[in-house]
């Protein structure tokens, strides 16, 4: 039953997507953050260590979705790693909830340098619903240097897609010459 | 005297559909040993507001929900763990976020509160200020015997899912017991609701649990309509039915391939996988949103089904249907697979009925009860999906009440969007005093919601109690005796919201 139709596959049309178009505007100001050594040594493919700060869980249903066939991260040289240990990328999800403020910090302190923060999601980006709320600090930015913010409640797939491509543009960018004199970013964020 | 009698004596106070009934403090007390000898009448939920304890029972012969309440005199009142399992972590819960104490409990560690919030007890109308002391390290139940060591997971997960610390002792490679510690995602939820309108606090149910987002906004909804004396058109009854079933198709098709993932089984995965984002995708087409957020608001639902919507839904949904027969035969008949889900993470039965857990959890473990037809509700009187009901117990059982229901879903979409009547789909709400609940059974299970509202109409108290809040405790159990690498695949198999219940 299933050989024939890993076999059909093998012959068959790809089920996944072409690329989202990937904003020039937000890939000048990440190549910007970035030093030239940091993109030598990042290359151009990232893993990516996903931490959910509060979340009501939307936004993981869209970055699980991020890997079915449809999107297929991991054609892009992005792939999704279990600790942070591993990681270029934190991709954080949900406001920064105070029960969960010291493990968001521990989580950062494990990735090696250079890496990148992204808050996803409105609630990361400040706090969203849940902003003003005893029990949160605001958006991720509140307890982690952030680098890239993607909003949308949760953010599609595709939006998620446009940032991270953003993030490997950005590392394949070399520094522009008009900006050389003042192009001094620091190394991490 | 019964319980249920002992309930219905009380002073009736005017909720509506269910009625609650206000308690002395003493017949509160007579609760417990009435609730032993009446094994039928299970326990939904138990919340409170300030000095006052609630609790949502389901009458199970009748089917209908009963609601009870206690001041708590001296922010205490008779716990109910004692005589329902199912009450321990609700007290736990009750003496974070109310500071009321639970006399008698089985458990009164903290649950919500790690010590890391600025205040203490914040839903208690008269929260403490705390400076900020060293949060206190987590107790945990001991375990003794040869051999045991500890592995603590989380609360950042290997993989893309929602944080909370799961302590295993281990003998050897077996599983003598697991502890969840939650509330890691706390987000003072129900604070932020307090003091708005029901069409203003709505986007809090719609973010409760995000895989849940039509249920707990539908029950929330519902609620607010029985308070108010609000009747919902026709058509938005009828779209909020298609939405609540495409959730269940979604979220089903997705643990189906989650759980065959999670046996190192990938081509389910992918499949399901790419069959539920045409599903998102169509939704998204009907209703603007691949999760249909927000969609469903008291009053009805908005926006309206998209031209072309139904259409792009049928065609999603023929898809599934299409390949549900070939992905069934592959999943029964790789021995690889079906050796690690057949006979894995059994619940027993007995566990199921006394924690009264819904959804597949419950109908896995052979508990007949779908909120839908008891005590059931608007459109599904006239729908009467089968409940489907396994007595296996295991991930296999599961899986398979999922699938059943993953068919009855896509043949009831069918049926609405065949039949959608015509005409608005969300009517004003009027702004006055009193108080509802409903309950809504979502995928995983029964979503209840109540609230009480003051004469200007806004929102004075309430509680959004997820399915989860009942499986939870029961994975703890059913892992027992498992090795620590099938945990995975139990844990997907209950797949239980931790957003949904750290509120």
């Amino acid at each position: 039953m299933l050989w024939p139709r890993l076999a059909r596959a093998l012959i068959g049309k790809p089920l996944t997507d072409p690329a989202p178009p990937v904003p020039q505007d937000t890939v000048h100001a990440l190549a910007e953050r970035l030093a030239a050594t940091a993109r030598t040594r990042l290359g151009r493919s990232l893993a990516i260590r996903e931490v959910d700060s509060g979340s009501c869980n939307g936004c993981e249903l869209e970055v699980n979705a991020l890997q079915n066939v449809a999107y297929d991260l991991e054609r892009f040289g992005l792939r999704f790693v279990a600790s942070p240990k591993h990681a270029d990328v934190l991709l954080v999800t949900g406001p920064a909830c105070r029960n969960m403020a010291e493990a968001m910090e521990r989580a950062l302190a494990c990735t090696p340098e250079p890496r990148w923060v992204v808050a996803a999601g409105d609630c990361a980006v400040d706090g969203g619903v849940f902003k003003g709320s005893y029990a949160v600090h605001g958006g991720v930015g509140a307890v982690l240097p952030v680098d890239l913010l993607i909003p949308g409640c949760p953010p599609s797939p595709t939006q998620l897609l446009e940032g991270l491509l953003a993030l490997l543009e950005a590392e394949a960018r070399p520094p522009r010459k008009e900006n050389r004199a003042g192009w001094i970013a620091p190394a991490g964020p | 005297m019964s319980a249920t009698a002992l309930i219905r004596a009380g002073a009736p106070q005017g909720a509506r559909p269910f009625e609650r009934f206000l308690l002395s403090p003493d017949a509160w007390a007579r609760l417990p040993a009435a609730l032993r000898a009446e094994p039928s009448l299970a326990l939904l939920a138990l919340w409170a507001e300030p000095g006052l304890v609630h609790a949502a029972f389901l009458d199970e012969a009748a089917g209908g929900v009963l609601l009870a309440s206690a001041p708590a005199e001296g922010g205490r009142y008779a716990a109910l763990s004692p005589a329902r399992p199912g009450a321990i972590r609700f007290e736990r819960m009750i003496r974070d976020l109310w500071g009321l104490t639970a006399e008698g409990a089985v458990d009164l560690r903290p649950w919500l509160d790690h010590g890391r919030w600025p205040v203490a007890g914040p839903l208690s109308g008269q929260p403490a200020q705390l400076t900020g002391a060293e949060p206190p390290q987590p107790e945990f139940l001991p375990v003794e015997g040869e051999g045991v060591h500890q592995i603590p997971v989380g609360p950042i997960h290997a993989g893309v899912i929602e944080p909370g610390h799961f302590r295993f002792h281990i003998q050897g490679e077996i599983v003598v017991r697991l502890e969840e510690r939650l509330g890691y995602k706390h987000k003072g939820t129900l604070s932020l609701m307090l003091g708005k309108s029901p069409r203003a606090a709505a986007v809090f149910p719609a973010r409760l649990s995000g895989d849940s987002t039509v249920a707990h906004a539908w029950a929330f909804a519902a609620a607010a309509e029985a308070a108010l004396g609000v009747a919902v058109p026709e058509r938005a009854t009828a779209l909020r039915a298609v939405m609540g079933e495409l959730e269940r198709i979604h979220n089903h098709l997705n643990d189906w391939g989650f759980v065959c993932n999670d046996a190192a089984f990938a081509f389910p995965h992918a499949r399901c996988g790419f069959l539920r984002e045409q599903v998102l995708r169509a939704c998204a087409a009907a209703f603007g949103h691949r999760l249909m957020m927000d969609c469903v608001l008291p009053g009805g639902v908005a926006p309206d089904i998209a031209d072309g919507g139904a259409a792009a839904i049928l065609a999603a949904l023929a898809a599934v249907e299409a390949e549900i027969p070939a992905l069934v035969k592959i999943y029964e008949s790789h021995a690889s697979l079906q050796d690690r889900v057949v006979g894995t993470g059994f619940l027993n039965p007995d566990f199921a009925r006394a924690y009264a857990a819904g959804g597949f959890v419950g109908r896995g473990s052979g508990r007949r009860f779908d909120a839908r037809m008891a005590p059931g509700y608007a459109p599904y009187d006239l729908l009467a999906p089968p409940v489907v009901v396994e007595a296996g117990g295991d991930v296999d059982a599961r899986v398979r009440v999922r699938i059943a229901e993953l068919r009855a879903s896509i043949a009831m979409v069918r049926r609405l969007l065949g039949a959608l009547p015509g005409g608005e789909t969300l009517v004003a709400l009027p702004a006055h005093g009193g108080e509802g609940s409903a309950l809504v059974e979502g995928f995983r299970g029964e979503c209840l919601a109540w609230l009480r509202l003051d004469d200007g109409g806004l929102i004075r108290g309430v509680f959004l109690r997820d399915p989860s809040w009942l499986q939870w405790p029961l994975l703890e159990a059913a892992i027992e005796g498992n090795i620590v690498a099938d945990f995975p695949l139990c844990n997907k198999s209950f797949n239980c919201s931790y957003s949904g219940v750290d509120l």
